[in-house]
C-alpha cells in the first residue's frame, strides 16, 4: 500500500524539531531513519498529519567515550554502532545485538534512536539497554529530563516521550572490567524479529556471580528485567537452582501466543537461553541444555 | 492540498529535479517520475528486498525511504550499475547458474550481492546467504543465486591475482 498524504518539515536544528513538535503535538510524528516508520505509513496503522524530519541534524549522530561512559546520539545507524572500534571494545552485548537487526540494507538507515523510541517489544536494542542499565536523554522546548531505560519502555510502541519531546541519545555506563555478556535470540529466519531473545550482563568472582542483568525481548508487552536473575547471585549456581530460576522465570514473563510461537513455547526457550547464558558467562558449559543433571 | 516540495539529487550520476509530494517514496519516484522500472516494488514495507537501492554508496530500501529524503544524494538503481558494466559478470554468471526464473527479484539480489562483494570479496556460502537474507526469491530455492554470488567471487579474486 502507500502512506496516506501528509506534509512534511525537515528540522535544521534541534531548537526547531522542538518547535515543530510542540506545534503539532500528536499529528506529528519524528522521521529519522524511517526504518519502522515507514512500514507503519506504507500500512495505514500510523495516519499523521506532519513528518518531522530530523535525519540532518548531525549534532545527533556519533558515539563518544567519557571515563565513566559511552554517549551514543539517537541518529546513530546501526551500521554506524557495526564499524564503532569503541562499540566492539567497550560494549560488545550492543554489537553482537546490533548484528541481528533486521538486514544490511535496513541496517544502513536505521538508527538506535528510532529504534528505541518505536519500542517494538521484540526488538533487540530495547532489551540491550535494559541489560546495559542505559540512560536515555529526552529533550523538550525548555527542558533536558534523564529516564531510566527500566522506566521508558511502557508497552508495546509506547514509552516515557511526550509528543512534543525529543530522545537525543542514549547514555551507557561502562561496565566494570571483567564484565561477560551474553546474547542469543530464536528467529523463524536471519533477520526476523526474535521468537525469544536474551541481552545479559553478568559479573563473576570466584565461581559465583555477583551481578546479573537478564534482559527479555518478546516475552511481552516491552522489554523486561528477569527477577529470575536474583536467585542466581550471590551463591553457587547448581542445576537445582537453575530449575528453580527457570521455574520463577516461567511464572514472570507473560508472552503471546501468535502465528510464529505460542506462549508455552516461548517460555520453554526462555528458560534455554537462561541455561546457555548461566553456561556462557561462568564457563560451566555442563549448565547448557542436555548437560546438566 | 499538500504542497509539493522541491528536491534535487543525482541518479546513476545524471542531475535530477523533481517537485514531488512527501508521501511519494524513492522506489515510486524512480519508477513512475523517471520511468527507471528496473526498481522493483514487491511488499511495500521493507520485507522483501526487490527495490533495493544505493542511495549514497550504501544500499537501502527505496520502499522505505521517501523521495524528499534523498534530496541531495546520489541514488544509484539497477540500470546504472548494469549500464555501467560493474556487475557484468554477475549478470553472466547469474544467468549461467539460472538464478532467476521470474527476474522479479533480481535486480534487488544483483545490487545486494554487489554490495556484499564491495565489502567482502572473498564470503563463504554462510556469508553470501546472511547478506542476501533481506532478499525475497520465490522461484529459485536460493541455491542456485548463492552458487552465481560463490563465482563471480571466485572469478573476480582470481582476475585480481
Amino acid at each position: 500500500m502507500k502512506a496516506a498524504a501528509f506534509s512534511y518539515a525537515r528540522a535544521t536544528s534541534i531548537a526547531d524539531a522542538l518547535q515543530l513538535l510542540a506545534r503539532h503535538g500528536d499529528d506529528a510524528k519524528v522521521l529519522s531513519g524511517g526504518q519502522s516508520l515507514m512500514p507503519a505509513l506504507n500500512l495505514r496503522l500510523a495516519r499523521p498529519a506532519i513528518l518531522v524530519d530530523i535525519g540532518r541534524l548531525s549534532e545527533l549522530r556519533g558515539v563518544t567515550v567519557a571515563s565513566d561512559k559511552v554517549t551514543i546520539g539517537a541518529l546513530t545507524r546501526h551500521v554506524d554502532l557495526l564499524g564503532s572500534r569503541e562499540i566492539a571494545e567497550m560494549l560488545p552485548l550492543l554489537r553482537e545485538a546490533t548484528a541481528q537487526v533486521a538486514h544490511p540494507a535496513i541496517r544502513n538507515r536505521g538508527t538506535i534512536g528510532g529504534n528505541l523510541a518505536h519500542a517494538d517489544p521484540a526488538s533487540e536494542l530495547p532489551a540491550c539497554m535494559l541489560a546495559l542499565d542505559a540512560t536515555l536523554v529526552i529533550r523538550g522546548l525548555d527542558r533536558e529530563r534523564r529516564v531510566a531505560a527500566t522506566d521508558f519502555f511502557q508497552g508495546i510502541y509506547a514509552t516515557a516521550l511526550a509528543a512534543d519531546e525529543l530522545l537525543t541519545g542514549i547514555e551507557i555506563p561502562l561496565p566494570a572490567p571483567g564484565t561477560r555478556h551474553f546474547f542469543h535470540e530464536y528467529a523463524r529466519r536471519s533477520g526476523d524479529y526474535a521468537l525469544v531473545g536474551l541481552a545479559a550482563m553478568a559479573r563473576a568472582d570466584n565461581g559465583r556471580l555477583s551481578d546479573l542483568r537478564l534482559g527479555y525481548f518478546a516475552v511481552g508487552d516491552r522489554p523486561q528485567l528477569a527477577r529470575a536473575a536474583a536467585r542466581l547471585v550471590g551463591v553457587d549456581v547448581t542445576p537445582e537452582l537453575v530449575a528453580e530460576a527457570k521455574a520463577e522465570l516461567a511464572t514472570e514473563l507473560d508472552p503471546a501466543t501468535d502465528q510464529q510461537a505460542t506462549a508455552a513455547m516461548r517460555r520453554h526457550l526462555a528458560g534455554l537461553l537462561l541455561e546457555n547464558c548461566l553456561a556462557t558467562v561462568l564457563d560451566r558449559p555442563e549448565l547448557a541444555r542436555g548437560q546438566s543433571s | 492540498m499538500i504542497a509539493a516540495i522541491a528536491i534535487a539529487l543525482t541518479v546513476n550520476g545524471e542531475p535530477v529535479t523533481a517537485e514531488v509530494k512527501p508521501r511519494l517514496n524513492l522506489a515510486d519516484f524512480l519508477r513512475d517520475d523517471l520511468g527507471l522500472t528496473g526498481t522493483h516494488v514487491g511488499c511495500e514495507h521493507g520485507v522483501c528486498g526487490a527495490c533495493t537501492v544505493r542511495l549514497d554508496g550504501a544500499i537501502v530500501r527505496a520502499c522505505l525511504t521517501l523521495a524528499v529524503q534523498a534530496d541531495g544524494s546520489a541514488v544509484e538503481t539497477i540500470e546504472g550499475l548494469s549500464d555501467s558494466g560493474e556487475i557484468a559478470d554477475l549478470q553472466n554468471a547469474f544467468r549461467d547458474r539460472n538464478a532467476l526464473q521470474c527476474g522479479y527479484c533480481t535486480p534487488g539480489m544483483l545490487i545486494t550481492a554487489q554490495d556484499l562483494l564491495r565489502q567482502k570479496p572473498q564470503p563463504d556460502r554462510a556469508e553470501i546467504r546472511e547478506h542476501l537474507a533481506g532478499n525475497y526469491c520465490r522461484c529459485t530455492g536460493y541455491h542456485a543465486i548463492i552458487d552465481a554470488v560463490e563465482s563471480t567471487a571466485r572469478a573476480r579474486t582470481e582476475r585480481a591475482t
